[in-house]
């Protein structure tokens, strides 16, 4: 069993560079994505939403603290578990829902559904559910980037089951040798599907790993304090910025829900998952914010309403909206 | 198929598990190797074939990082050193990603290696559209039915899923079978929406099914229908339909996709003259091309009319069900182009 041992006991101290309002729109950003998914499970749970899901509960500080540090115009691929890195980088959360419920109004027009749910025009190219796909399409659209001359960066949020595919090691090699402006965000949760990182690799620093293996600048962080994500995707996106790409990033974490549909994780010990449901990362910040009186009690709450209400409203419409029509199966298809 | 009194009634996930674990008690060289398939408290793979194997043969369960590519590789070297692996795939379309491996190295080491090798490796890969879009989805029997080296079959019911299973572990062969996740049978929380009923009465004693052979499983007379997984059982259906409006249609389990059994398929075509083939996936460059394509040189001068086929649409699998179910052939299409060749 693999205790959060690097989690520190109090939530994160140093103030970063961020005003009170942009605090509040980080925590309100991963209130969304926590009751954007379990919203989403009771819907599937209970037979409305077609197919099947993976979600990030327990995941939110990582696609928000890397979002944040990104333009609009730079690029992030995702992967099957891709709903929260979607509302990070702004998509909608009616796009979403709407694809999800396979509506031509779906961010995909309801051809991808929840495993590749992306926007072009938002910068989220349509998750790639082959584990370990989108790491060399993040180089790239580095690789585009550079030879444009834009300081646009790339990048690619995939698991840690991921890092046993080749084509994580070419994708990673071939951004270092080129110096490309992509970063590369490992979500080590602790498991790939049901199976525990220690299986599946002899050193589980991943971050070590890659530093020593490919020269690239690889750091391991706490990836339940969302602002120690934000400072390292921020320092990440200014080195790329500058030319001096790529960057890896290891945030540890945990999937405090299913791998998928109705998973019941009889392969998580309990302990295990008690220990991390105390480091939630949404918990941790409503602390540190509570604590540094950024807000207090009746203010979180007013986000959650605020949030839920914005949800429940969204799945109304989703319910109504338009379904292809079987004309739309074969568009699409070339330009 | 002639049933002992002491058989039991399974789906094909419990059939594939119990040929799996005798062919593991009979023959020490055979193992599993693949994702998720022997974590304590997982899921037995993807679709719940090997639940519980690794307290059975926990030196023999080996479970693999995500890394299909590397695993193929492992089982093809480990299958030339003389063991008998079974390699997983969690759904057939990361087959794509283990493609080097299987048509390079483990389809062609017999040929290029003179005959020195052996490569007794079998390959289980799910198959079919399932609410999971595109690339959890595809039907990849095409793309390696045109493989020299490799034999592909593909099982419709628990009985031949068993005895197609264990014939494959027999054969000095590499073998791929294919299997389709709407007919597994998984129960619980792996239990699939849209599933159909493909058990069937199995044997307590040991059988195989030959690898070679496709299966004639409602006799008729006037249309031959040929088909496979998913549609064979749709097609059933379909023959049910036409003989309520006078049509006799003889329904074929091709089953051995590859190589085919032209004898079984011509036969029938001799006797009725009219061939419908029915597949799930692009028509363009389909395993029902090459069927046609056999026919039509085999017997095509018994043929009255054209060959028809029913078959997706030529594009990616998508993910609405409103177009996923225009996207896969239905009862009312095989119906359909059934009577139109009855038209000849
Ligand atoms: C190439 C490939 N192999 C297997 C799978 C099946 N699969 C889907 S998710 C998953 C585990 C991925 O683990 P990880 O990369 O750690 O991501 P996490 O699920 O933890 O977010 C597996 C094996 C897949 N989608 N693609
Ligand atoms: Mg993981």
């Amino acid at each position: 069993m693999t205790t959060p041992q690097i989690l520190p006991a109090t939530p994160a101290q140093q103030p970063a560079a961020c005003g009170c309002d942009q605090l509040l729109a980080l925590y309100e950003r991963m209130v969304l994505i926590r009751e954007f998914e379990d919203g989403v499970k009771f819907l599937f749970l209970e037979g409305t939403m077609p197919g099947t899901i993976h979600q990030c509960q327990g995941q939110e500080a990582t696609a928000v603290g890397v979002c944040a540090a990104l333009r609009a115009d730079d690029f992030i691929t995702s992967t099957f578990r891709g709903h929260g890195h979607a509302l990070a980088k702004g998509l909608s959360v009616q796009e979403l829902l709407d694809e999800l419920f396979g509506a031509t109004t779906g961010c995909c027009r309801g051809k991808g559904g929840s495993m590749h749910v992306g926007n072009m025009a938002k910068g989220m190219v349509p998750g790639i559910a082959i584990v370990g796909g989108g790491i060399p399409v993040a180089a790239g659209l580095a690789l585009a980037f550079k030879m444009q001359k834009s300081d646009r960066v790339a990048v690619s949020f995939f698991g840690d089951g991921a890092v046993s595919e080749g084509a994580f090691h070419e994708g990673v090699n071939m951004a270092a040798i080129w110096n490309l402006p992509v970063i590369f965000v490992c979500e080590n949760n602790l498991y790939g599907a049901s199976t525990h990182v220690s299986q599946v690799m002899r050193d589980t620093h991943i971050a070590r790993r890659v530093g020593s293996s490919y020269g690239v600048r690889a750091e391991q962080h706490d990836g339940n304090d969302v602002l120690a994500v934000y400072e390292a995707a921020q320092a990440a996106v200014a080195q790329c910025r500058a030319g001096n790409g790529p960057v890896f990033l290891e945030l540890l974490t945990y999937r405090l829900t299913g791998h998928s549909r109705r998973d019941p994780c009889h392969y998580q010990p309990q302990e295990e998952r008690e220990a991390w449901a105390s480091q939630d990362p949404i918990d941790r910040f409503a602390r540190a914010l509570r604590e540094r009186g950024v807000i207090d009690d009746p203010g979180l709450e007013a986000i959650r309403t605020r949030v839920r209400q914005q949800f429940d409203e969204a799945v109304q419409v989703a319910r109504c909206q338009p379904l292809p029509s079987v004309k739309e199966l074969t568009s699409d298809v070339f330009a | 198929m002639c049933l002992p009194e002491s058989g039991k009634h399974l789906g094909i996930a419990e059939a594939l598990r119990e040929a799996i674990a005798e062919e593991m008690a009979r023959d020490e060289r055979v193992f599993c190797i693949g994702e998720d398939i022997a974590v304590p408290g997982g899921w037995g793979g993807a679709f719940t074939v090997t639940l519980g194997l690794e307290k059975r043969f926990p030196d023999r369960m080996i479970n693999t990082p995500i890394a299909e590519l590397g695993f193929f590789g492992v089982a093809c070297g480990a299958a030339m050193a003389g063991m008998r692996p079974i390699a997983d795939v969690q759904y057939g379309d990361f087959l794509l990603l283990a493609a080097d491996q299987i048509i390079n190295n483990i389809a062609k080491m017999r040929y290029m290696s003179g005959g020195q090798v052996t490569m007794p490796l079998v390959m289980r890969a799910p198959v079919g559209a399932t609410g999971r879009g595109s690339q959890h989805a595809q039907n990849l029997e095409r793309y390696f039915t045109g493989v020299p080296g490799l034999k592909v079959v593909a099982v419709s019911n628990a009985y031949d899923a068993k005895g197609l299973l264990k014939a494959a572990v027999r054969d000095d062969n590499p073998v791929l079978i294919f299997e389709h996740k709407l007919l597994y049978g998984s129960k619980g929380a792996r239990a699939e929406p849209g599933a159909v009923d493909a058990t069937s009465d199995v044997p307590e004693d040991d059988y195989t099914v030959p690898l070679h052979q496709a299966a004639v499983r409602r006799a008729g007379s006037d249309v031959t229908i040929l088909a496979w997984l998913l549609m064979l059982h749709y097609s059933l259906q379909a023959a049910e339909e036409l003989a309520a409006e006078g049509i006799s249609a003889e329904v074929i389990d091709v089953r051995s996709l590859s190589p085919l059994d032209l004898e079984t398929l011509g036969a029938s075509v001799r006797k009725t003259g009219r061939v419908v083939i029915v597949e799930e996936g692009p028509k363009r460059g389909s395993v029902s091309a090459e069927i046609a394509a056999s026919l039509l040189e085999e017997c095509g001068e018994y043929l009255r009319c054209p060959i028809r086929r029913v078959a997706s649409a030529d594009v990616p699998v998508p993910f609405t069900p409103v177009l996923e179910n225009a996207y896969r052939p239905d009862v009312p299409r095989i119906v359909e182009t059934a009577k139109t060749v009855m038209q000849f």
